[in-house]
């Protein structure tokens, strides 16, 4: 049994790096995202912003007696989040959930140093209601979070996603499109030797490019990674799995590669959008933020993103972590019973 | 000892009956050939045999029992259309078969009897039509199978492709190994196969050796005209006749008589040739159509 694992691995192994367009974007992908991003950033090009407010509906006299504010609140494209408390509201701008923070009722307002989109708010903010008293800018305590540092974990989750859904899914439909699974299927070769190897085989090609890339932006960026970098590879593990996973669940039975991209696009596009990989869901609907939460790469991000930017131990992630456990289990669970070697 | 029974084998597709109650046995080291045209049911009834399709009813045994988990150690398969795995050399796509089973061939001899030695560290996707075939039949033997299932192992070859695969054949035949093949091609039966079993619209219509066959349903000649011969010229003639695409074949057991006739008649026999009846007569016969209609 082991040696038809290892054959299967092998051979899949040798397709991937052997097939040099696919190999080359799979490691290119991510870098081009993040260099792509960071120059943007640098130039100023961001159009949403998001902007936090401390109680603004408690306090209605003072703030509306302020013109710079109610100009402000005008702005197009801002928008405005409202938090109980300066202490609840801080640590997302630290996060960069949030681009900048108001306290109304104080005068005051708070902005990360390092956020480009934060800079941008803050001059809208002060110029805002000419003439009129400014607001005081108050300094941000505890680490602030560099922009990138923020963005990079959502970068490689997404890269992962696309990686192990495609890259599994995709696969195993053309391969049973194309007949070789109907090859395979009179050999001793038993489902679950199949799947495991495919599984393996897309777990160690993510790990290998997910810590290469993960190398390269650390010279080029050179962030650092607060918590432990077992856990950051436990989840990141434990998240490709799951998607490998999905993506085995996709490609259970159909054999028409559209139809299996078309599924992969409606499941990819929503999560890479909702999984808070390019923006977070800071004041999003309380059903918007539901629905994130079924993807597993909005678990892994969040994970990744508070094991590298605040240490967190992944003792205090056990829920994300056994919703991918528990994911991963299902999507396999599932996979394996409706697999079927040929299109019937 | 028979290496293969197959009693009363039905298959049944949601609108269509594919295998209707077939029924042969195959003697251990012989060379056992499903002759029918395009759907016929040949590969619906060793996909069934094979394992790959599930039957509908009837009964098959290997070596005298079920088929249980050695059977799919024990058989070589050569599928019809099979793509090799992407961006592997004939050499690693060999050993990637072989170390699916317990028992491989030696290597060095599958190179040997499918004549890959020029193209094993070739990329699959640079070898020719006869060569992929090849490999594939390397594929099928990489276990040192006791029964191979060959499914029309030479379509789309050319001629000579076609005579270095009927070689193989051969050799493997000399190893002792059991040979089950499906063909559309009447001399690839006669020439390989010990027993065929002709098929049309899932039935085994008749079996037996081939030229008991031959003797026992086409004893006569075939006289083949090309010309352009009229229908009311030929609706006389005492012996059956068809109309095929290019030709007109007239089946008779008596030549001289016939050919009487068609000169009274005013026949044009300029591009005439006359012909021992041969299994594609027998089939016409049998169904009325022709084997690659």
């Amino acid at each position: 049994m082991l040696r038809r694992m290892w054959t299967i691995f092998v051979a899949r192994n040798k397709e991937f790096y052997r097939d040099r367009a696919s190999f080359g974007w799979s490691i290119l992908f991510p870098f081009l995202v993040i260099i792509g991003f960071s120059f943007l950033f640098d130039q100023d090009r961001q159009a949403m912003y998001k902007v936090g407010l401390i109680g603004p509906s408690a306090q209605p006299e003072r703030a509306a007696r302020s013109p710079q504010y109610d100009d402000f609140r005008k702005t197009r494209f801002v928008e405005f989040v409202e938090f109980a408390s300066a202490d609840e509201a801080l640590p997302k701008l630290l996060h960069h959930r949030i681009d900048m923070l108001v306290d109304p009722g104080a005068g005051e307002y708070w902005v990360s140093r390092s956020s480009p989109r934060g800079y941008v708010v803050e001059k809208l903010l002060s110029s805002s209601g000419s003439g009129s008293a400014q607001f005081k800018k108050r300094e941000v305590e505890g680490i602030e979070i560099p922009y990138v540092e923020w963005m990079f974990p959502g970068i490689l989750g997404m890269n992962m996603m696309f990686s192990a859904l495609f890259g599994v899914g995709y696969v195993v439909v053309r391969y049973r499109k194309n007949g070789a699974l109907k090859r395979l299927s009179v050999t001793p070769l038993s489902p679950f030797e199949f799947l495991t190897a495919q599984i393996i085989s897309r777990m160690v090609i993510l790990i290998a490019t997910t810590s290469f890339v993960y190398a390269g932006c650390a010279l080029m960026y050179r962030f650092e990674c607060r918590g432990s970098y077992a856990a950051l590879v436990f989840v990141f593990a434990l998240g490709g799995f799951s998607m490998v996973a999905l993506g085995l669940l996709i490609a259970a039975r159909s054999a028409s590669e559209e139809f299996a991209g078309g599924v992969l696009n409606i499941l990819t596009w929503p999560m890479m959008f909702l999984s808070e990989v390019w923006f977070s869901l800071e004041g999003a609907k309380p059903w918007v933020k539901g629905l994130a939460k079924i993807f597993p790469l909005t678990h892994m991000v969040d994970c990744t993103r508070r094991i590298m930017n605040d240490g967190t131990p992944l003792s205090q992630m056990l829920p994300q972590v056994a919703v991918l456990a528990g994911s991963a289990v299902l999507f396999l669970a599932l996979g394996s019973v409706l697999f079927q070697w040929q299109k019937k | 000892m028979n290496i293969l029974e197959v009693n009363g084998l039905v298959k049944h597709f949601p609108e269509v009956k594919a295998v209707d109650g077939v029924s042969f046995s195959i003697p251990a080291g012989s060379c056992f050939g499903l002759l029918g045209p395009n759907g016929a049911g040949k590969t619906t009834t060793i996909e069934v045999i094979e394992g790959i399709q599930k039957r509908t009813s009837g009964d098959i045994l290997y070596k005298g029992a079920r088929r249980g988990p050695s059977f799919r150690q024990e058989v070589g398969i050569q599928l019809q259309n099979t793509e090799l795995p992407q961006f592997l050399t004939v050499r690693e796509t060999l050993n990637f078969y072989r170390n699916l089973y317990d028992r491989r061939a030696d290597l060095s001899w599958l190179i040997e009897i499918c004549r890959l030695e020029e193209i094993m560290d070739r990329d699959n996707w640079k070898i020719s039509g006869g060569q992929k075939q090849r490999l594939l039949l390397a594929i099928a033997l990489a276990n040192d199978p006791d029964l191979v299932f060959l499914d029309e192992p030479t379509t789309g070859l050319d001629p000579q492709a076609r005579r270095h695969l009927w070689e193989i054949v051969r050799r493997i035949r000399m190893q002792g190994k059991t040979v089950v093949l499906t063909t559309h091609y009447m001399e690839e039966a006669q020439i390989l196969c010990e027993t065929i079993a002709i098929m049309d619209h899932g039935k085994i219509i008749a079996m037996g050796e081939p030229e008991e066959l031959l003797a026992q349903y086409a004893r006569g000649s075939t006289v083949v005209l090309r010309g352009l011969a009229r229908d009311d010229a030929l609706s006389g003639l005492q012996c059956s006749w068809d109309r095929l695409e290019d030709r007109v074949e007239i089946r008779t057991e008596n030549v001289n008589e016939c050919l009487r006739e068609l000169i009274r008649n005013d026949v044009d026999l300029t591009a005439m040739t006359i012909r021992s009846q041969n299994l594609e007569d027998l089939f016409l016969m049998l169904t009325g159509h022709s084997l690659r209609g």
